[in-house]
């Protein structure tokens, strides 16, 4: 099989006479993903286990996983707990490119990858997650997030983070500041403050951190303030949009933040841009003019290219946020509607779930939990579920959620790359 | 080498349960093994409050009675 998908990658070579395996279900055709992460490794995975010929094309070695690197920032757990390898999925017999895609060309159905070779495609699915803005903050680009970490991809960005926070002065301060929305993980911001607010109470109890936010409402946003209260007062000071939390420009050389009412001095800046979706998204056609990629619910294939489908954080997926959870649970039914979509059958409306918890300290787990169906063209909460852990709930409940969170990072990422 | 045998289509929101229930040993417990009618029970019970939980009883709420007996089905028979 791998064989098989090997040489079919390589322009040229004439498929049709290479022998080709039963496919299950009926279902025959070319998929190519673009992406390894959580979206498009499970999407891989599922295709293959249906007997689709499948390519996945990824860059990078290792995936450097975001969930729970925010506690790699505090000094919770090692940088080497985020670190996955595709030797799972290439010992299941997914074949993978590895290179990126540098073009896609949507009537052709053919792929560019920055090796040299083309990729002939049935069905394409593209998970390649986010880009930065770099374009959107006056004074904030490439460079300067050096400077002032973004920590929003996994990675070099998380252990610049770690060590600046790690070398803050006795009595610094810190400053924390928070796109609008949409954007990568909408609580991930704010498990972030927590944290680091925990290891500053716990190493650098005189320092400060000023989270400006450029909204006034979030995820999770009683519980965190609760858990703020309680835990950091005095030390975590939220400045909401209302309040001129919207910062409008940096400059690194200074190290200052500006808002409209002010300019803060800090000894560590955690900027977070806003973001859109990776420029492959841009390239192929698929994203709109908000630079997220608008699709159909049920199979979520683009509204702008037909026979590519778009998944995970570079998806316009309505009510679902941009989560690890989300993009595995897209992958899943993506899949399965482009094995439909191949063996000539209607894929059945989906329903989804996502499920996200966030550490505001050690052994103090919340979480948001949604279900959600095609309803009027968009992904919409099917109303009467989900919600928020509830926010008077005993320590038990914390501890419990806490743990919770640990299990389904190691679950979810065993599924995805193990 | 052949692909593994295909299950039978997932129904509606059963293939975003394998996002948290993983392999025996976890904090989360593992569905593998469980008859559908113990699955299909508990996912009644959480809807309905009578079994405390700290997330399954947002998430049940979503689903009828008869889009649980399908889950119930599809992961006591293997699927995931
Ligand atoms: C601090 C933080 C904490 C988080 N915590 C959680 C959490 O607790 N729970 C949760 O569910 N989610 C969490 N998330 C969100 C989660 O990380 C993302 O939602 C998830 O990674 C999205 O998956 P994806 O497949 O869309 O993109 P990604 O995982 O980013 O994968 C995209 C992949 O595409 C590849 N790629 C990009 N362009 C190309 C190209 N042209 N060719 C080939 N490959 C390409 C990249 O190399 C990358 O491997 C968190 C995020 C952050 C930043």
């Amino acid at each position: 099989m791998s064989g098989i998908g090997r040489r079919a990658v390589l322009a040229g070579l004439a498929a049709t006479a290479l022998p080709r395996p039963a496919l299950a279900q009926g279902a025959r055709g070319r998929v190519a993903v673009i992406g390894g992460g959580f979206g498009g490794a499970t999407a891989a995975r599922v295709l293959h286990r249906a007997g689709l010929d499948v390519t996945l094309v990824e860059p990078a070695e290792t995936y450097w996983a975001c969930p729970f690197s925010n506690e790699v920032i505090a000094g919770l757990r090692p940088m080497s707990a985020q670190a996955f390898g595709y030797e799972g999925l290439r010992a299941s017999g997914v074949t993978i490119a590895r290179t990126s895609a540098e073009a896609v060309d949507g009537a052709a159905r053919q792929v560019r990858l920055a090796d040299g070779r083309t990729l002939d495609y049935d069905r394409l699915i593209l998970s390649p997650g986010i880009a930065l803005r770099f374009d959107a903050l006056p004074g904030y680009d490439a460079a300067a997030a050096e400077t002032m970490p973004h920590a929003w991809k996994a990675g070099a960005q998380t252990e610049l983070l770690a060590q600046k926070l790690a070398a803050l002065p006795e009595g610094g301060t810190v400053v924390l500041s928070v796109p609008g929305n949409p954007y990568r993980c909408p609580p991930g911001p704010y498990e972030r403050a927590s944290l680091i607010a925990y290891y500053l109470k716990a190493h650098k109890p005189r320092a400060k951190l000023i989270v400006l936010d450029a909204k006034d409402t979030f995820s999770k946003q009683k519980l965190f303030e609760q858990a703020w209260k309680a835990l950091y007062p005095g030390l975590l000071e939220y400045v909401p949009l209302a309040a001129g939390g919207q910062v409008t420009a940096v400059d690194p050389a200074a190290m200052t933040v500006a808002t409209d009412f002010e300019t803060y001095k800090a000894d560590l800046a955690c900027i977070i841009p806003p973001q859109r979706a990776a420029p492959i998204a841009t390239q192929a056609g698929v994203a709109d003019r908000s630079g997220w990629c608008p699709i159909d619910p049920v199979t979520f294939e683009s509204r702008l290219v037909p026979r590519i489908h778009v998944i995970g954080d570079a998806a316009i997926a309505g009510a679902m946020p941009k989560s690890a959870f989300a993009a595995n649970a897209q992958g899943k039914v993506c899949a399965e509607a482009v094995t439909d979509l191949l063996a000539g059958r209607t894929p059945a409306a989906p329903k989804l779930i996502n499920t996200c918890y966030s550490l505001v300290a050690p052994g103090y787990g919340i979480s948001v939990a949604g279900v959600y169906h095609p309803d009027k063209g968009v992904l919409a909460d099917v109303e009467g579920a989900g919600g928020t852990s509830p926010v008077d709930a005993p320590d038990t409940v914390r501890q419990q959620e806490a743990t919770y969170a640990e299990d389904w990072y190691r679950t979810i990422t065993s599924a995805v790359f193990g | 080498m052949l692909a593994s045998p295909v299950a039978a289509a997932a129904p509606p929101g059963a293939s975003s349960c394998s996002g948290c229930h993983g392999a025996p040993g976890g904090a989360v417990p593992s569905l593998i093994g469980h008859s559908a009618e113990d699955i299909a029970a508990s996912l009644s019970a959480f809807r309905s409050g009578a079994r405390p939980a700290t997330v399954m009883n947002r998430i049940a709420k979503g689903f009828s009675e008869s889009e649980s007996r399908a889950i119930a089905d599809y992961l006591a028979g293997g699927g995931q």
